[in-house]
């Protein structure tokens, strides 16, 4: 927060505040994002926000206050110097702005885009409490970003003064890429191993095309690469090579970035018929290998596609659901859609493109043909109860309110669990009752003391932000351990 | 990239090729299998490692093509490469010394039993192997079988070779014959499913490995998953062999036509 503080003291930023008054200020609307229509964008697979303009990246930067305590900064995981970069926006030094960022977010391009900011540090701007809509800083984040990749050329490689040690990372998502980037610029060898063919985890599997381009991701591998971060693929710590080999090979310090790859499912009958599949499965298909899309794998099509769940996953499933060609995709949801845990820009994206929602319905069977294909979806209606422990208002059934849809297809994104295939395979490591990696929650090391793990190992389904704020403190007292 | 070194045609549809895979050729038991890709556009395709050569850093691959991925791969020459080998995956064969351990695979299941077979062999058990085939041409690694056997029954549809019969009239003959404390089955799933039956009707405690529709191979996807004593277990990280009187092959057979 110091140097934050003292950024802000610069000549240019005290100019530039007096620029305007906050009144003049806070009057500006904020920017609308503008996306492609989505009659169009459900035919084919392009980003559906297409990015703000310069020109109204400056409007947007200059309703930004620059506070004297930016609350903003609280609110995100990795405390970015958000007015820092902001008020860079304002003045027209987008580079700057870029580079603010960087030094605290490895992967700018990409939380510009899947952060939730409206939880995170647009909740905490000072605009609502005056009633106005918050500085749209995810937007400007973004924005920053590209410009710096698609106009600031070539980026030149900072001088690295290289310490000869090296370390290890095990899954190469967003916790892995940070913790990789930062240990870099520490100076360590870092090796990332994936067992996957695909470098970026969820980045890659997960996250559809039409909401974060691969080609986005690409480009900060590619910038890891440049820091001398060096990847396999296709190696699986724990079978391929053990923790001890790691050790063999000189590695002083391990971070686990495995993620929480186990898809959960139900358990209630006829869940196992074809047609019936998680969305884990759902979207490796599609966007890992190409189904559909020139890949030699293929993915079940179907008419009707029922999606169960509320979460960004599940609406990712639905919105791929319209762009693989169903006529009618249905979101199945047992709470109402207040308690949805998806961002509302992703609920509303799915809205308008068509997916219908049934909320307050939860299956409770499937009925398939002499074939073992699912056909149809037993629903159950709901009515909202007490809140339960996590603060909702839990769903009850209604007594006797069943109903049948007919479906092809039926994609569970009820959640996910941590993969143990990892920390099962490491001897004295404390695993949580959940399968989650023990740690400090401070320093992120775990009881394996040249371990240290982030991300969805540790937090059984999260964020991409707050993964990439494990591996950022992991780097740091891995750092700092390694230092002694 | 993972080279071809060696390659093999065991018959029209069968094919062995040897990659070199170091890095899993030391690490991978008895009973794992791999994930291979033929090119950047290709399927995952799990395959059970049949052999490997610490020393030369190779794994063997037993091949049966019998759809587009698995036509391209056996299609390979040495020289060629794989885009990608993945493992080992999978949860090893329990290997003790059972006693008398009954061995039965079908078609090109016999090349994932074949390690089986060496290692309780070599854990001290006695082991009685029945390979089984349409023909003659489909009796595939019968003289490394028999190397680690003590008896070989081989049973052919078409009476080609070996005795006539079905995979489970030689298990029946087995079993009528001597005391058997464990059966391992390999093959296809309506094969093992009768040698299932039989076996829990001889009470003999069997494992089946088995051969699920599978996409990352890691637990990620769960589409290999299968019902098991009634529960959902994924094939690829808690397989791929289970109590096969457990298994409810009928929901497998199904899956498996899938796509």
């Amino acid at each position: 927060m110091n140097e934050i503080n003292a950024a802000r003291d610069a000549q240019w930023r005290v100019e530039l505040r007096a620029k305007m008054s906050p009144k003049e200020r806070t009057a500006i609307e904020r920017v609308e994002m503008p996306q492609l229509d989505p009659a169009y964008r459900i035919t084919c697979n392009e980003e559906v926000n297409q990015g703000i303009n310069k020109e109204q990246a400056m409007r947007e930067a200059s309703r930004c206050l620059d506070c004297n305590n930016p609350q903003c900064v609280t609110g995100c995981p990795v405390s970015i110097d958000i007015p820092g970069f902001i008020k860079n926006i304002e003045r027209g030094n987008i580079e700057e702005a870029a580079a603010v960022i960087k030094r605290t977010s490895s992967l700018p391009a990409v939380c510009g885009r899947v952060c939730p900011q409206e939880k995170q540090c647009e909740s905490k701007c000072i605009h609502l409490k005056m009633k106005h809509n918050a500085v749209a800083i995810g937007y400007l984040e973004r924005f920053a970003a590209d410009w710096q990749r698609t106009e600031c050329g070539e980026q030149a490689v900072p001088e690295i003064e290289r310490n000869g040690i090296k370390v290890a990372v095990i899954g190469s998502g967003p916790a892995g890429l940070t913790f990789a980037g930062d240990m870099a610029k520490h100076g360590y060898e870092v090796t990332v191993f994936e067992a996957l063919h695909e470098i970026g985890g969820v980045l890659k599997y997960g996250i559809p095309e039409f909401r974060l381009p691969n080609d986005i991701v690409d480009f900060e591998i590619d910038g890891l690469r440049k820091l001398g971060v060096r990847f396999e693929k296709n190696v699986l710590v724990g079978r391929t090579i053990t923790y001890d080999d790691l050790h063999e090979m000189g590695f002083k310090g391990v971070f686990v970035g495995s993620g929480a790859g186990f898809p959960r499912f139900m358990n209630i009958p006829g869940e196992q018929l074809n047609g019936v599949m998680s969305s884990n499965e759902y979207l490796t298909r599609i966007n890992l290998m190409k189904a559909g899309r020139g890949g030699d794998t293929p993915v079940l099509h179907g008419k009707t596609i029922a999606v169960v769940g509320g979460g960004n996953t599940a609406m990712d499933s639905t919105r791929t659901a319209l762009r693989m060609g169903a006529e009618r995709v249905i979101l199945i949801y047992r709470r109402s859609e207040e308690e949805m845990p998806a961002r509302r820009e992703e609920i509303g994206h799915a809205k308008e493109e068509g997916v219908e929602f049934m909320t307050l319905h939860n299956p409770i069977e499937y009925l398939g043909d002499e074939k073992g294909r699912v056909t149809t979806m037993r629903v159950q209606r709901m009515e909202l109860g007490e809140p339960d422990a996590s603060g909702r208002r839990s769903p009850v059934p209604v007594e006797g309110a069943v109903e049948d849809i007919p479906v092809d297809v039926v994609i569970v994104a009820v959640g996910v669990s941590p993969n143990q295939l990892v920390p099962s395979s490491i001897a004295g490591l404390e695993v949580s009752r959940r399968n989650t990696i023990v740690v400090n929650e401070a320093t992120m090391q775990s009881s394996v003391s040249d371990l240290y793990a982030g991300g969805d190992i540790v937090r059984g389904g999260a964020t991409v932000i707050l993964a990439m704020g494990d591996g950022r403190r992991a780097a740091l007292h891995m750092h700092e351990q390694l230092s002694k | 990239m993972n080279k071809i070194v060696a390659k093999e045609q065991f018959s029209t549809n069968v094919t062995k090729l040897v990659v070199e895979a170091p890095l899993i050729a030391k690490s991978r038991r008895a009973g794992h299998f791999v994930i291979v890709r033929y090119d950047d556009n290709g399927e995952r395709i799990p395959l059970t490692i049949a052999d490997s050569d610490v020393a030369a850093g190779t794994i063997t691959l037993v091949i049966q093509a019998i759809g587009d991925s698995t036509k391209k791969i056996c299609g390979l020459e040495p020289g060629d490469s794989l885009h990608d080998v993945v493992g080992p995956l999978g949860q090893a064969t329990r290997i003790k010394n059972y006693g008398t351990v009954l061995c039965c695979g079908g078609g090109v299941g016999v090349a994932p039993l074949l390690p089986i077979i060496r290692a309780m062999k070599a854990a001290g058990n006695r082991v009685v192997s029945v390979l089984a085939g349409r023909s003659k041409d489909l009796i595939i690694l019968e003289k490394e079988v028999r190397e680690s056997s003590d008896d070989v029954i081989i049973m052919t549809d078409d009476g080609s070779y070996g005795k006539q019969g079905l995979v489970t009239a030689g298990v029946e003959e087995v079993i009528k014959r001597e005391k058997v404390d464990h059966c391992v089955t390999i093959g296809p799933a309506i094969m093992m499913k009768f040698v299932s039956l039989l076996t829990k009707k001889y009470e003999v405690p069997t494992e089946a490995s088995l051969n699920a529709i599978m996409v990352d191979g890691t637990g990620m996807c769960g589409a290999c998953r299968v019902s098991v004593g009634g529960k959902a277990r994924f094939v690829c990280v808690e397989g791929p062999e289970f109590d096969a009187h457990q298994i409810d092959f009928d929901e497998l057979m199904m899956r498996l036509k899938s796509y």
